[in-house]
């Protein structure tokens, strides 16, 4: 009988869409963003980009298969699927089910999807910890999706160069092998709602004819009809909450920060994450970035950045990594992984 | 707070301009390399060097670089 009262991480894969936007199209198209400005600011050379005929549930199924290929899953074992996404393919039914069905999961497996950003992947491996824990299920199917591209305005600099496309899949397994989830810490504020959002599209405000970009006084550029991003407040949303949110993961996993091997945070851009970095001080070393060939992919760059410090050798058995996710809500979250 | 060291900071924050084109006199939103990556500057420097948070009001709301510095002093 599985042990119900550990959930692990047991796998991790990931799928990027094949249309790549570099910083050389970029610097085309905004002549005053240089190449080499945009790799030193954002930290990014290349993000990809969804195709007209691509969508979130094309990329969830791409790295779920992924998944299921490198680390010799068989779909039919799947117990419950959690998608984590903003950009699904309609309004109903539930892009999991779409998945589901082409995944070939069995039917009497559960699917949800989740509507989260930049904290998705910590809510996700929180919801399917507490499934675990319920004694329900043995394991879950956890799918990060995003196709953000498709909010953004083509004139929009600042958003097109740090968004990119991709879903990632994991595995969480009752077990004690794998990435063991710790204590998980969860924080929300509504009133950040405006600083990033859609306005347009959903039931609230229909989409307009208006194409046209317009620019605030703080040099911040909306269309309603796009994705809206005031990075000053974002910035200082960041500045105010990611070192209380580490402080209080390490407070509830009864830990210190000099015993995390790894901090591995949401992937928003590379200016940030160094600020970020400094202020709580977090030596270089046991500071993890890995955004240069993907950009920011909202909810799947925490995953995306943990395969790739394993694949590294940065996470080694024994390992605490913490994680930490946050944007877009305001939502923020993190845990501490046990290898 | 120091003005001219407040000055030299914010000149800090861009890579074209000459910082001796930069003055207290200067009105930051209308130089040619500001944009919201530099504002994000500002803020961090801000809140390094004087432990003070500035918002984007702060910075929509004031013209000069003088006009900021007064602003961030008296917080």
């Amino acid at each position: 009988m599985p042990d119900n009262s550990f959930a692990c991480l047991a796998a991790i894969a990931y799928h990027l869409p094949s249309a790549e936007l570099t910083n050389e199209q970029l610097s085309d198209t905004f002549p005053e963003w240089s190449v080499d400005k945009i790799m030193s600011k954002v930290g990014i050379s290349s993000r990809r980009v969804v195709a007209a005929d691509e969508f979130t549930s094309d990329l969830a199924v791409a790295a779920a298969q992924q998944l299921f290929e490198e680390s010799k899953i068989n779909p039919g074992e799947v117990e419950y699927l959690i998608l984590c996404t903003q950009s699904p393919d309609y309004f109903l039914p539930t892009t999991a089910c779409l998945v589901h069905e082409r995944l070939q999961l069995p039917s009497t497996a559960g699917a949800i999807d989740v509507n989260q950003g930049c904290s998705g992947f910590v809510y996700g491996i929180g919801l399917a910890k507490g499934l675990i824990a319920s004694g329900d299920v043995r394991n879950v199917l956890l799918i990060t999706a995003e196709t953000y591209s498709r909010f953004l305005h083509p004139k929009d600099k600042g958003n097109r160069s740090i968004f990119g496309d991709a879903a990632a899949a994991v595995l969480i397994k009752a077990d004690q092998e794998g990435g063991k989830v710790g204590k998980v810490i969860l924080g929300t504020n509504g009133k950040g709602a405006k600083n990033l959002i859609v306005k347009n599209g959903a039931t609230r405000f229909s989409k307009t004819a208006d194409e046209s970009l317009h620019e605030d006084d703080e040099g911040n550029l909306y269309n309603d009809n796009f994705l809206f991003m005031n990075g000053s407040e974002i910035f200082n949303f960041t500045l105010e909450s990611v070192p209380v949110l580490v402080k209080d993961i390490l407070e509830k996993n009864e830990l210190k920060q000099e015993d995390i091997d790894l901090f591995i945070f949401h992937q928003a851009n590379k200016f940030m994450l160094d600020y970020l970095r400094k202020k709580i001080k977090i030596p270089s070393e046991r500071f993890y970035i890995f955004m240069e060939y993907c950009g920011n992919t909202v909810s799947s760059t925490i995953p995306i950045a943990l395969k790739h410090a394993l694949s590294e050798g940065k996470i080694k058995i024994g390992s605490k990594v913490l994680i930490a996710g946050f944007g877009v809500g305001y939502s923020w979250g993190g845990t501490v992984l046990q290898f | 707070m120091d003005k001219h060291q407040f000055l030299q900071s914010f000149a800090e924050q861009f890579d074209e301009t000459d910082p001796e084109t930069i003055s207290l006199e200067t009105k930051f939103k209308e130089m040619e390399e500001w944009s919201s990556m530099v504002a994000l500057m500002i803020i961090a420097m801000v809140d390094e060097n004087y432990n003070k948070k500035i918002t984007g009001s702060d910075l929509r709301e004031t013209g000069t670089i003088e006009e900021l510095y007064e602003r961030v002093s008296a917080k």
